[in-house]
């Protein structure tokens, strides 16, 4: 009987398929992950490059590079490329790598959905894209796409927009089912649900977050269709409907959008701050706890986007306390983090540096974020620079770092090659410094009153807005360099051993560097 | 190597210096929000340096705690890490005196939420309406009616002449309200959302269609008040500023009767006998004012978005259509009704759009005069 197995194991080449047909076809959850990675590395330097185009016409007051109209083409672009191009499908990427080899399983269970769910997004980021190029410009209402400005008010190109949503919307929705299958059946023995890695625990919840509400967006979009195409009036106030309707389903699916981009940077910083401590993390079981209050607080907060909009007092009230609630969890996460380092036998390799820099500069986002949540002081902050330093706070130092921080982490283990030190380590401070000379200022510029979405502004927020421009151009340029080192590991380096870091512990470091193409086809023992 | 960084270095710093020592108001110490004038926006900043204070009192003893690991606890130091990795007391602590903290933070914040919320009525009521991309104000108790444009030329905001000392925070005409009244404002829209903001009252609220928002505020200082639109409303959303003057109640009521006489001699001229140069003169001024963001000063348009005027078959043949789309608008289209200008300036910018760009020449050169907007006003058998 062995035997038979054993001739049928060597029928099969294990490795990968060879040429371009890899890629197109492959159900490998490693190729998927790579191909992931890299999608979201290309949409974050479009995203970044517009960005710049942003920066660069704040640099002085006046209008110098672009014209209004193609700088809130820029502004929305921007935002929908970054969160739906560069931050998902990054975390999906690290998902796919990670999450199979971290409960020891041999691929994610919906293989090929899992294709699909990656081989549609370059469709819908083309159809996105090109509405850049159509008569009318592209989307040009925000990455929050407000009716009747994104309905009645809108280009052309706000159906292509739509379309694009929508699919962007079914990818994330596919990988999130398989996220949720994969480690609900696929775990080894004895990788009980409390015994998950941390980061596998971050992934669950934020796919049952994003099944939760990513066809609540679908839901909005497609009203907005109807609303342009059909003659319904859902958010047409001339036609008895509400266009503080489209707020509300929006931002029930946007706050727990802004937790789907920072659980998985919790569940890896805690990876990595726990192996450079060489300590074992402090509070797993209150970082699960952690993690679930904040998703489930996430949808009975998303009126806190809307204090302005005229809510009556009870709402107002509510909105403000359930949002300032946040506060605790998000404290616990961070206390359980800096007790990890406590009395630990700390190091700093470029993957400790970011997750360092994230622990402080996410908190940096939290206070911000709790000043924001106080109604009679968001009056104020509401809709300013204030606003844009503490979301970018959270998301550029925060989720962004936190992805950069994974890639050093796990590159040695993904192509056996150790990435180099010295460069990591410049990569870091160049992008540390550029991201605080950024967005600080931002902070100042917004309480002065200087308010977002603004193509040219008062005189008085000259000075902070020319160095938060000089500080985006050192932060878009460092990224040059992160890709340089990226293509460089790759390419090749110093061998990785299979642990690669000294105190790592968890399944994939068990795995040869780099990991095989298939791992875990008998699952492991674990004790 | 390093010189040769230097070089191209210093060609930055003396370009940076240059654009430092700019003479424009150079304002390094616009860092914290305006305490603004008013009871409320007081509290509000009161709160805020609270909240700030707090945070960065959490920020520094965390911080402390982190930083003396990260200097203390290297590898260096302390080859051996310690084992401890729960602490049930400590747990409970520190989820339960960050909650006391928040409790004592929204203690007052409620408490001034609910003064903002205060619905009496006000001494004198205003309502505001935003439009793609200007303000409208109506006096309601003394039936006075203008708009609010920028008055910022184009000139210096592409960069031909230097900027004034107002740059984009000036308007055509100022809204006056009385010193030491309540004054309540009634704040919708016409097309898109707005947001009115005057961080002076520390009042923010957003000017939606179909709805009607009430903000209120009290002033006890005569002064020119700034603020801005701050919600994303199209192309020019950030050129409609906001410019409230608050004025002793004489000079108040001396402003309403000025108005108000303005207003009847506007009457007046519906029923004058007009010339079509005076029509194309003044519609000129009407145009400039309101379709210019979007039809374009050559009257072309934005290709794809807006309709050009010029050569366009209404525009050349059709009055009667001409007329109603201005009254109507376009359904489904960023075209709005323009009903809400006066008979006057909708007959001259109706004529004007007949008579430039060649339109006379190409078309029937028909002109439109007020009585043909009163006449278009009458209910319809």
């Amino acid at each position: 009987m062995s035997a038979v197995i054993e001739n049928h194991h060597d029928d099969h080449h294990h490795g990968p398929a060879k040429g371009l047909t890899r890629w197109l076809y492959t159900t490998n959850h490693k190729d998927i992950g790579t191909l992931y990675l890299w999608f979201s590395f290309a949409m974050f330097l479009i995203g970044g490059a517009m960005a710049m185009v942003i920066r660069a016409e704040l640099f002085q007051p006046g209008m110098q590079i672009v014209e209004p109209e193609f700088y809130n083409q820029m502004i929305t672009l921007h935002g929908l490329i970054m969160i739906f191009g560069g931050v998902m499908p990054a975390f999906v990427g690290l998902a796919n790598w990670l999450v199979p080899m971290m409960i020891g399983a041999p691929d994610m269970a919906l293989p090929r959905m899992n294709n699909l769910s990656f081989w549609i997004l370059p469709f819908a980021f083309f159809i996105l894209l090109s509405s850049l190029f159509m008569e009318g410009g592209a989307p040009n209402f925000g990455w929050t796409f407000y009716a009747p400005l994104s309905t009645t008010y809108a280009p052309p190109s706000v159906t292509f927009f739509i379309f694009s949503v929508h699919i962007m919307g079914a990818s994330s929705i596919m990988g999130a089912i398989n996220v949720v299958v994969t480690i609900m059946n696929m775990r080894a023995p004895g990788v009980g649900l409390m015994k998950m890695p941390l980061f596998v625990w971050s992934w669950l919840i934020t796919a049952y977050l994003l099944i939760a509400v990513m066809p609540v967006l679908a839901g909005a979009v497609t009203m907005m269709l109807m609303d342009i195409h059909f003659g319904t009036s859902f958010f047409n106030a001339a036609g008895g409907g509400d266009p503080v309707l489209f707020q509300h389903i929006f931002w029930f699916f946007g706050h727990p959008e802004v937790y789907i981009m920072i659980l998985p940077a919790f569940g890896i910083v805690s990876h990595i701050i726990e192996t450079f401590s060489r300590k074992q993390l402090f509070g797993y079981s209150s970082m699960v706890w952690a993690m679930l209050s904040i998703a489930i607080l996430s949808f009975v907060v998303w009126a806190h986007h809307m204090f302005t909009v005229g809510l009556p007092l009870a709402a107002e009230l509510f909105f403000m306390w359930a949002t300032m609630l946040i506060a605790v969890p998000t404290g616990v996460k961070v206390f359980n983090w800096i007790a990890t380092m406590f009395r630990g036998s700390i190091t700093f390799e470029t993957p400790m540096l970011f997750a360092c820099a994230f622990v402080v500069l996410f908190t940096f986002g939290g206070f911000s974020g709790l000043m924001l949540a106080i109604t009679p002081a968001d009056f104020q902050y509401h809709d300013t620079y204030f606003v844009v330093a503490h979301f970018h706070y959270v998301l550029v130092p925060g989720a962004i770092f936190s992805i950069m921080a994974a890639v050093y982490y796990w590159i040695p283990k993904w192509c056996g090659n150790m990435y180099d030190e010295r460069l990591g380590k410049l990569h870091f401070w160049l992008s540390f410094i550029g991201v605080n000379v950024t967005f600080f200022p931002q902070h100042f510029i917004g309480l002065a009153g200087m308010p977002r979405r603004y193509p040219d502004y008062a005189l008085q927020f000259a000075d902070w807005n020319m160095v938060s421009t000089v500080g985006a151009f050192l932060f878009g340029v460092s990224q040059l360099l992160f890709l340089f080192i990226v293509v460089k590991t790759v390419m090749g380096g110093k061998k990785a051993t299979d642990q690669v870091w000294e105190g790592a512990t968890g399944l994939e470091w068990t795995v040869a560097s780099p990991a095989p193409y298939h791992t875990f086809t008998t699952p492991p023992k674990i004790d | 190597m390093l010189l040769k960084y230097f070089g191209k270095f210093q060609y930055l710093s003396i370009a940076a210096l240059m654009l430092i020592a700019n003479p424009i108001k150079a304002d390094w110490f616009a860092l914290n929000m305006t305490r603004g004038i008013t009871d409320i926006s007081n509290e509000v900043f009161e709160l805020h340096m609270l909240i700030f204070w707090i945070c960065v009192a959490i920020g520094v003893v965390v911080f402390a705690v982190m930083f003396y690991s990260m200097y203390a606890h290297t590898k260096k130091k302390n080859p051996v890490a310690a084992t401890f990795h729960e602490n049930t007391k400590i747990e409970i602590a520190w989820t339960i005196i960050p909650f006391l903290i928040l409790i004592a933070m929204a203690i007052p914040a409620s408490k001034t939420l609910v003064k903002i919320y205060d619905d009496e009525a006000g001494d004198v009521n205003i309502q505001v309406t935003g439009y793609q991309w200007k303000w409208q104000y109506n006096y309601l108790e003394d039936d006075i009616s203008f708009f609010a444009n920028l008055s910022t030329d184009a000139d210096e905001i592409y960069n031909l002449v230097p900027k004034g000392e107002n740059y984009l925070q000036e308007v055509d005409e100022m809204v006056l309200i009385p010193v030491g009244k309540k004054v309540r404002f009634l704040i919708t829209a016409n097309d898109v959302i707005h947001s009115w903001w005057m961080p002076d009252f520390a009042i923010k609220q957003d000017a939606i269609p179909g709805f009607v928002n009430t903000a209120w505020t009290k002033v006890d200082v005569p002064g020119i008040y700034r603020g801005k639109c701050t919600e994303l409303c199209g192309k020019n959303h950030g050129f409609m500023p906001i410019v409230v003057k608050a004025v002793e109640q004489n000079e108040y009521d001396q402003w309403v009767s000025e108005k108000k006489d303005m207003a009847m001699k506007l009457a007046e001229l519906t029923t004058k006998e007009w010339t079509t140069q005076e029509l194309v003169d003044r519609g000129e001024d009407v145009y400039a004012l309101n379709c210019v963001a979007c039809h374009q000063t050559n009257g072309e348009g934005i290709q794809g978005i807006f309709p050009g005027l010029a050569g366009s078959d209404i525009a050349l043949n059709d009055k009667e259509k001409h007329i109603e789309i201005l009254m109507e608008g376009v359904q489904g289209a960023a075209m709005n009704s323009f009903s809400y200008l006066s008979e006057v300036e909708l007959a001259a910018v109706i004529t004007y759009t007949r008579q430039a760009w060649g339109n006379a020449e190409n078309g029937d050169g028909e002109i439109v005069i007020p009585k043909d907007i009163v006449d278009y006003k009458q209910p319809k058998i």
